[in-house]
């Protein structure tokens, strides 16, 4: 066992499966010279051919590992926050997700695009976007949000041996957190989520980092006999809908949290796949809760920044709302 | 350099089948049969085999909307092209993809991309594949004079020329971008004149003239096999036919007159090349005539194919997506 941060933990995942597999190789700014990140150390390793420093041309070499995965090499694209990956979105949609279904199957394309998302202080607008719902809507794409150093090495390794694109996102509140995770090789399987917290009376999904305000949340209610059952979905494409289906079944109550604006986001998907299901709909004795972002920009100044992003507060609210809540 | 008059006669034969495929596509696109108009390629035929007749099986293609005649001059099977022209499950992509998606990996085809420029950062990747492997693969990208003002053209080139990748850019300059002229749009004279700003060779080549294409694209296929990095070629060439389809928008008074339509007629890569072969004597009237019969029979085959062929059940649709 070995205590390291997550992103030690995805670092050390990336240099195993380099190891392992010569196919892997990375690509990224500042991936073979930055001191820090994702790929700190590996250009001394593996050399620069495989660690590779990209100028910035975010659609230029993402298109690249996309070809590169057609003719059967495994890159990895170090997008460095995912609030980037709008300058590369048709290379990512209309090639990454869909020239394997055009072709009719005729090659695989392995790739994991790797980012860092949702709100980090003083980040404002441009640099603290959360598109996961933008790539979730897009077929061909999975995409993959791990909350713990033992689930970011995991799923990192998982979604490099995965021969789909998969985007990698790394939620801000979870990049620094700290655990003993094992040495030897393991995998952490997509579409898999994980039972954060049992509980009974009200299920919260939490996406990403959301998931730590939940468990601050449950911790809370706890106290006052409320008990919460809080559910880490850990990958959005595909999502594990029975875990949550059979949670709102015990509880009958749903909140999710999303640190992303609210309209059309992973949130609205998730309440859709409850609300639709013949069995799950009747067991709801109160509305679906999101909590969001405001539909606005980030913006830079401290006291908007708290008002726009999720918080504990907006999340005990929400829970408070759907326990009051008695069924006619 | 002596001349291989087999090999030329090859080559032609080859020219003429992609000539006498895209005529017939639109002859199925009148009679209602097509599932969509086609982009073809007749008048440029001397750069697809000029380029791709140079090229091993396992070199790569990347190509773009109006690729059938890159596939066909690379080898691809005519009747399985026509198959996913009419949408059937016996196409290259099953029915999945279309004319304008054609794909066939056994023979390095990767992808055609409908999205303008979106095939320039594709075409670094099987080239950074070859050089991580080791083997002396090279990839071609094909592209338009439209591609050459899209953002990806200048990335794409960019990465290539610091990564030193064994791609070749090769751009047909059919001088218009569906209606817009090359000469409006572009803001050098030459496409080709880009490549100084990636520090790459950049040549300008006759597009109709199939042994200055073939000359010209072995000697980058050449450089990016020793290593020696990309190059970007530029072949000035026609096309008669409009964007897709026929060409009915110059009836109505379009955006290029029939002047200029049949001053490139007068620079017909095809007739000129069976011109040529029966002045130098490899071929005779009745020799081109027979070449044209077999062509044309070839043709009628893929056709009966196609029509025989079955559609893919609706559900195959959600077939392919992920492995």
């Amino acid at each position: 066992m070995k205590e390291m941060n997550f992103v030690q933990a995805v670092n050390e995942g990336i240099r195993e499966e380099m190891r392992r597999d010569k196919s892997v190789f990375v690509v990224g700014e500042d991936s073979a010279s930055g001191p820090l990140g994702l790929a700190a150390g590996l250009a001394e390793e593996f050399g620069r051919e495989r660690v590779i420093n990209a100028p910035l041309s975010e659609e230029g070499f993402v298109g690249t590992a996309v070809g590169a995965a057609a003719a059967g090499m495994r890159p990895i694209v170090d997008l460095s926050l995912f609030s980037f990956s709008y300058v590369a979105f048709d290379q990512i949609v209309s090639h990454a997700g869909k020239l394997r279904h055009m072709s009719g199957g005729q090659f695989k394309l392995p790739m994991v695009i790797l980012g860092i998302s949702g709100a980090m202080s003083g980040m404002a607008a441009q640099h603290a976007e959360s598109p996961q719902a933008m790539f979730m809507n897009a077929p061909g794409l999975k995409i993959v949000m791990p909350t713990t150093p033992y689930d970011g090495k995991g799923l990192l390794k998982a979604s490099i041996r995965d021969d789909n694109p998969v985007l990698f996102f790394q939620h801000s509140r979870v990049r620094g957190l700290k655990a003993s995770i094992p040495e030897e090789d393991y995998v952490v399987p997509l579409g898999v989520a994980e039972i954060r917290r049992v509980g009974t009376d009200v299920t919260v999904v939490g996406i990403g980092g959301m998931v730590l305000l939940a468990l601050a949340a449950a911790e809370e209610f706890a106290k006052e006999g409320i008990s919460v059952e809080v559910i880490d979905p850990r990958t959005l494409v595909p999502l594990d809908k029975k875990t949550i289906l059979d949670s709102v079944k015990k509880t009958n109550r749903l909140v999710i949290l999303d640190d992303a604006p609210r309209t059309c986001g992973a949130a609205a998907e998730i309440a859709a796949v409850v609300v639709e299901d013949d069995d799950a709909f009747g067991y709801l004795d109160a509305p679906i809760q999101r909590v969001t972002r405001e539909q606005v920009p980030v913006p830079f100044s401290r006291p908007m920044e708290n008002f726009v992003i999720p918080d504990l507060n907006k999340v005990k609210a929400a829970i408070q709302k759907v326990m009051r809540k008695q069924k006619r | 350099m002596a001349v291989d008059q087999e090999k030329l006669v090859g080559l032609y034969t080859r020219m003429l089948l992609i000539r006498r495929f895209e005529e017939r596509l639109l002859a199925l696109q009148k009679a209602g049969e097509l599932l969509s108009s086609p982009h073809t390629c007749i008048g440029q035929e001397a750069m697809a085999v000029g380029v791709c007749s140079n090229l091993r099986t396992n070199d790569y293609i990347i190509s773009n909307h109006r690729g059938h005649g890159h596939l066909i001059a690379k080898g691809g099977d005519i009747k399985r092209i026509l198959a996913e022209a009419l949408g059937k499950k016996t196409g290259y992509c099953k029915g999945k993809g279309g004319m304008l998606h054609l794909a066939n990996v056994e023979l390095g085809y990767l992808a055609s991309c409908g999205i303008v420029g979106g095939g320039l950062p594709l075409a670094n990747g099987p080239a950074l594949a070859s050089k991580l492997r080791g083997t002396d693969q090279v990839t071609v990208c094909f592209f338009g004079d439209g591609a050459a003002c899209e953002g990806t053209f200048h990335e794409a080139l960019n990465l290539a020329s610091i990564w030193k990748l064994p791609v070749i850019f090769v751009c047909e300059n059919n001088m218009y971008a569906m209606t817009t002229p090359a000469s409006y749009g572009i803001s050098v004279k030459d496409v080709a004149s880009r490549a100084a700003g990636y520090n790459m060779p950049g040549v300008v080549v006759d597009g109709q003239d199939l042994q200055a294409v073939s000359d010209t694209i072995s000697e980058a296929i050449a450089l990016a096999r020793r290593g020696g990095g990309p190059s970007l070629i530029e072949g000035k060439t026609y096309r008669y036919m409009a964007h897709s389809g026929s060409d009915e928008f110059l009836a109505k008074g379009g955006y290029r007159t029939r002047e200029e339509i049949e001053e490139w007629r007068r620079k017909d890569p095809v007739v000129n090349l069976e011109a040529m072969l029966i002045e130098m004597g490899a071929l005779t009237k009745a020799d081109a005539t027979r070449i044209d019969d077999g062509v044309k029979a070839q043709i009628d085959e893929a056709v009966a194919y196609s029509r025989q062929s079955p559609l893919p059940a609706p559900e195959e649709a959600l077939e392919d997506l992920f492995v």
